[in-house]
Formats: structure tokens, C-alpha cells, sequence
């Protein structure tokens, strides 16, 4: 009964993320994209570890941690070559 | 206790569906940065925090990921709001004030 639960709050975070990469395909500009790209990456630390929990997997938290560490830096990036464009 | 688990993980998981939505349906980029930042902050911590209190050996670790999220996840925002700013995005058309304006002009 819990894992069916769980079964489905996977496939609602699924269907989320599907609705956000509507928005970065046919998104008018580039700051569009970035934002759509935040959300999902933000979304995916969640869906990890919801999936840690069905598959029951340690590991998995910590590939979440590493996720986030990694989405962090890399929007930052992203910021800064928006604003000045090196 | 697990209950209360499963409670807090179908908050969670209801407002990251609500902000993906707002993502996909509101007009403009900041109106977008706004549903984006804070829906799915405040959905991914109730989502971590649910699965750490089902799984008790595990609240440690999930209370570090989830106060990572809490802390970048709106530097990131702003970071991109900052520059979509700079770089001229417009606002969309229906928007009522735009105090930024009057702010560059003094500088």
C-alpha cells in the first residue's frame, strides 16, 4: 500500500517536469530556457530522493546531494554569461 | 509516524506539481522565476523532510540536502532574474509598475 503511494507521487513529480520541459523547448528567449532548466534540476533533487526510497537505495541521497551541489554552480554560470557574455 | 511521513511528502509533492504548472502557464519571465523559486522550494523541503521522519536513519543526510535547496536555490533565482534584467527581457503587457525603471534612472 505505501510503496503504491509513493508509486504515484513519482509519477506526479514526473508529469511536473514534463510540463516544465514544455516551457524550455518553445520558450521565447534564452532567460525562458534558464528558468525552465532551474525548476527541473530543483525538481529532479526531489525525484531522486523519492526514488531512494522506493528502490531503497542509500546511494541514491547521495548522488542527490552531488545533484544539487552541481545544478547550483552550474545556473551561476549560466547567470554570468547572460549578464556580461564571456 | 508514518503517517505523518506520507502527509508531509503529499505536500510536498502537490506544491512542486503547482510550481512545474506555473512554470508552463504564467506570461513572463519574472512572473515565471517567482512560481519557480518559490513553489518548488517550499516542495522539495517538505518532500525531503517527509521521506527522512519515515526513514529515521536517513533524517541527517535528508536535513543536509534540504537545507542546501533552502540556501541556493534562491541565490540561483536571483542570479537569473538579475541578469534577464541586464540584458533587457521585457515585462509583459499587463503588468501594473515596474519600480526598477526609476531606480536606473537615478543611478
Amino acid at each position: 500500500m505505501n510503496e503504491m503511494i509513493f508509486i504515484v507521487f513519482t509519477g506526479l513529480v514526473v508529469g511536473g517536469i514534463l510540463l516544465s520541459l514544455i516551457r524550455m523547448l518553445i520558450g521565447p528567449t534564452a532567460s525562458d530556457r534558464a528558468v525552465a532548466v532551474d525548476t527541473i534540476t530543483t525538481t529532479t533533487v526531489a525525484l531522486l530522493v523519492l526514488l531512494a526510497f522506493i528502490f531503497k537505495r542509500y546511494v541514491y541521497i547521495d548522488v542527490s546531494l552531488v545533484y544539487a551541489l552541481l545544478a547550483f554552480v552550474g545556473l551561476c554560470a549560466i547567470a554570468r554569461y547572460m549578464e556580461r557574455g564571456f | 509516524m508514518e503517517l505523518i511521513g506520507i502527509i508531509i511528502t503529499g505536500i510536498g509533492v502537490l506544491f512542486l506539481v503547482l510550481g512545474n504548472f506555473g512554470i508552463l502557464r504564467l506570461p513572463d519571465v519574472y512572473n515565471r522565476i517567482q512560481a519557480g523559486t518559490k513553489c518548488t522550494t517550499f516542495g522539495t523541503f517538505f518532500t525531503i523532510i517527509g521521506i527522512g521522519i519515515i526513514r529515521p536513519e536517513w533524517f541527517w543526510k535528508c536535513l543536509l540536502i534540504a537545507v542546501f535547496v533552502l540556501a541556493t536555490n534562491p541565490i540561483s533565482s536571483h542570479a537569473i532574474a538579475r541578469a534577464s534584467k541586464k540584458c533587457g527581457v521585457p515585462l509583459c503587457d499587463r503588468s501594473v509598475v515596474d519600480q526598477s525603471a526609476e531606480f536606473e534612472k537615478e543611478e
